[in-house]
């Protein structure tokens, strides 16, 4: 049924059909209305026998849903930036422990300085913690995702992220297609553990396990995500069966085909990148794009392929590693190991400063005369950066920076003012 | 013979308490371990150290719980000593379901498997979660706050040996003044663990109002198994908090673990309470009070108290202090109530 919804509506009601029996619900910005949404449901009666729990952190969010898995209930939870690192130990553990939880991330930034807008920083701090993360790029596919999420994790029993841009989707009414419970109920049969809690059939679940057997345990977590490269693309054409539409996968090209210049982006900045490709197509540019739908497992083969024609590769990335530069592009250049082909990064959106058409238009110019640097920072004000490291040269004190940028910014030129807004 | 040796022996009546020998009692009031049936929740084999306080104490809280409920139940587990010795893969002594995933979660993942048991059809089955006191008093407390704050399902054991006993004996919100530990060492001009205001914890759970909270030792294991029966057919949040002797930790022989966890009791140190729904119903009275030297003396932790040249009788003192106290609020040596 198309609805004109809140993205975190959209994904409730979806989550809602995928019949979830425990589900915890801790506030964080962007990401609330999401729990909220499920709790009304609850409430409401219309989501019937589902556990709604409030806790009294991300942490015990987490660990309520490992408990709840663990004895064999369907479990989802959602949670964003700081909650995610507060939770980041059972993270670990419910992948640890092989269990299919389904959490939303409502990606947001991580402080220091606090800053409550998004980027990928929280996602990519947890991209090596064994989950299967997804990316969304419309509200649409965000909630679509969240029902192949469940039969993904069911069917490798593994815990799924969903990632979804703070506030670009959270928080957007758009047009979006709500499947019937009819529906969701053929695609999605019920969970059915081999291995759970039962006093008839006693299990111990979560022994210590020393060196004799940890690495073999490591591989088998390696070998599930291997799988699930396998599968997800499976699970994309049984729901474009039962749903008549595509959602998912592990990345989509566009006008990628023959194009020179590809740029590579996760989430819902693909959107305006298409926008870009439409109007520089029109002028004459060869260029096109790949989103990636699956960032773990990474699709190396097939990003690889998507990448074929190009003579350079541009990653526009929403988080950053300090000391390295992108996260993102170095899993692109990962992809094309065997190929001698330029991978440029543009480390933009961080802290939700926006992304505009004119800002990727002139990357690509940049990129297309070759005077690109392999790191960039979208839109960096240089004027900014260079007074704060004059300043704080004088001094030569240590101590928080983040007041004094916002000084740099304060006490900026008239002329300088006006170019920056 | 000295008296302690003497102590032990004495199998049907321990003198100078209340705990009374399964053979003084009516067949039917007998420890569910003098049973040739019993359940054998944690089974032999496993690794704790002799004369483990801990491994005592949960065999008899989980075999009186298996009891109660016909072995109807989940044990959720925190991370620790007790989690490490019963679970070295592929090797387990658990004759329960058990689950242990993290250090500080443990209730928060009972709350999880009770609310997935009532869902599931089978709210029958109980839930215990267990920990040490670093998993109960330290890095659990915010979940184990929470659950009580629910009322969730849960029945919560601490099994309190006064330090991170796993790790090489740190010390622990529940760790006694003056104790040497490993980051309290028994060094400088106030040798051992400072004296802080205290984290009396099932007073803390007490205060969340739920339907019950209760202490015990390992010194009355029959107390102890009334306690956890009592419990068991109740429902809601509720807490017990057991104090476990650990040999390793306190530098004690490990054949006096009972002797240590009674004179714990019986010098009103840790004072033996049962409360419901915020208020205490029964505590158990001291029958013949003893110095805190005599509980401290046989343990090496407090060895510098004790020293040749100078006794350090002010902390000594101030020990006996907080003992005396906890003997007024409690009314320890007055009138016993029926159990």
């Amino acid at each position: 049924m198309l609805k004109q919804i809140e993205g975190s509506a959209a994904v409730a009601q979806a989550v809602a059909l995928c019949r979830p029996e425990v589900v915890c619900a801790y506030p964080i910005t962007p990401q609330t209305h999401i729990v909220e949404s499920v709790g009304e449901l609850v409430k409401s009666g219309e989501l019937k026998n589902c556990e709604y729990i409030n806790v009294e952190s991300e942490f015990a969010a987490l660990s309520v849903a490992i408990g709840a898995s663990a004895a064999g209930a369907r479990a989802y939870t959602a949670t964003a930036s700081q909650g995610l690192l507060f939770m980041a130990e059972a993270v670990y553990n419910a992948s640890g422990l092989g269990l299919p939880i389904v959490m939303t991330l409502g990606n947001r930034a991580i402080g220091a300085p606090i800053n409550i807008w998004n980027d990928h920083t929280d996602a990519m701090s947890m991209k090596d913690a064994g989950w299967i993360q997804l990316f969304a790029e419309t509200n649409q596919e965000a909630a679509d995702l969240h029902i192949q999420a469940f039969r993904l994790a069911e069917e490798l029993s593994c815990p799924v992220m969903v990632c979804m841009d703070g506030f670009i989707l959270t928080h957007a009414y758009e047009r979006v297609d709500i499947p019937t419970q009819k529906e969701v109920d053929a695609f999605l049969p019920p969970y059915e553990p081999v291995q759970v809690l039962d006093p008839a059939d006693p299990y111990s679940i979560g022994a210590m396990v020393g060196p004799e057997a940890f690495t073999e345990v490591r591989y088998l977590a390696h070998r599930k995500q291997m799988q699930a490269l396998d599968l997800i693309p499976q699970i994309g054409t049984i729901f474009k069966e039962v749903f008549g539409r595509a959602s998912g996968g592990l990345l989509h090209s566009y006008r990628a085909e023959d194009a020179e210049t590809i740029f590579v982006a996760m989430g819902s900045v693909n959107g305006t990148i298409k926008e870009v490709v439409d109007a520089e197509r029109e002028t004459g540019s060869s260029v096109g794009s790949v989103s990636i739908c699956s960032f773990r497992p990474f699709p190396l083969e097939e990003l690889k392929n998507a990448l074929q024609s190009a003579k350079r590769v541009v990653v526009i990335e929403k988080s950053l590693a300090p000391g390295l530069g992108g996260v993102l592009a170095s899993n692109v250049r990962m992809a094309l190991r065997e190929v001698p082909l330029p991978v440029q990064t543009v480390i933009a959106g961080l802290g939700g400063r926006a992304i505009t058409m004119i800002g990727i238009s002139e990357v690509l110019r940049a990129a297309e005369s070759g005077s690109l640097p392999d790191v960039t920072f979208l839109g960096l004000e240089q004027a900014v950066i260079d007074r704060e490291i004059a300043r704080s040269a004088e001094m030569r004190h240590a101590g928080p920076t983040a007041e004094g940028i916002l000084k740099a910014i304060q006490n900026r030129p008239a002329a300088e003012r006006s170019r920056a807004s | 013979m000295s008296e302690e040796t003497a102590l032990q022996r004495v199998k049907f009546y321990q003198t100078g308490t209340h705990t009374v020998g399964n053979r003084l009692m009516d067949e039917d009031k007998r420890s569910v371990q003098s049973s040739i049936d019993r359940s054998n929740a944690i089974t032999s084999g496993h690794r704790a150290c002799q004369g483990c306080g801990e491994a005592l104490g949960a065999r008899f809280a989980l075999d009186a719980a298996m009891r109660s409920c016909d072995g109807n139940m989940v044990a959720v587990n925190a991370t620790g000593c007790l989690e490490v010795f019963t679970t070295p893969y592929p090797e387990t002594s658990w004759q329960i379901p058990w689950i242990h995933s993290l250090f500080g979660n443990a209730p928060a993942v009972a709350t999880g498997v009770s609310a997935a048991m009532r869902r599931k059809g089978r709210a029958k089955t109980k839930v215990i979660a267990q920990g040490g006191d670093g998993g109960t008093t330290d890095i659990g407390f915010g979940c184990l706050s929470g659950m009580f704050e629910r009322n969730d399902d849960v029945l919560y054991i601490c099994y309190d040996n006064q330090a991170y006993m796993n790790t090489g004996v740190q010390r622990s919100s529940a760790t006694p003044p003056t104790a040497r530990t490993a980051t309290t060492p028994a060094v400088g001009d106030a040798p051992g663990n400072v004296f802080g205001t205290g984290k009396n914890l099932p007073l803390i759970a007490m205060a969340h109002n739920i339907p019950y909270v209760a202490t015990a030792t390992v010194a009355d294991l029959h107390d102890l198994e009334t306690k956890v029966t009592r419990a068991m057919n109740m429902s809601g949040s509720r807490y017990i908090h057991v104090l476990v002797t650990c040999p390793l930790g306190w530098g004690s022989a490990t054949n006096h673990t009972i002797l240590l966890a009674r004179l714990a009791v019986e010098s009103g140190l840790f004072p033996l309470i049962e409360a419901e729904n915020g208020a205490v119903v029964r505590t158990q009275k001291i029958r013949k009070k003893v110095p805190v030297e005599d509980y401290l003396k046989l343990q090496k932790r407090f060895a510098h108290l004790f020293k040749k040249d100078h006794e350090d009788v002010d902390r000594i003192a101030a020990i006996q202090r907080m003992a005396d106290a906890n003997i007024d609020r409690f009314n320890l040596l007055g009138e016993r109530t029926a159990p």
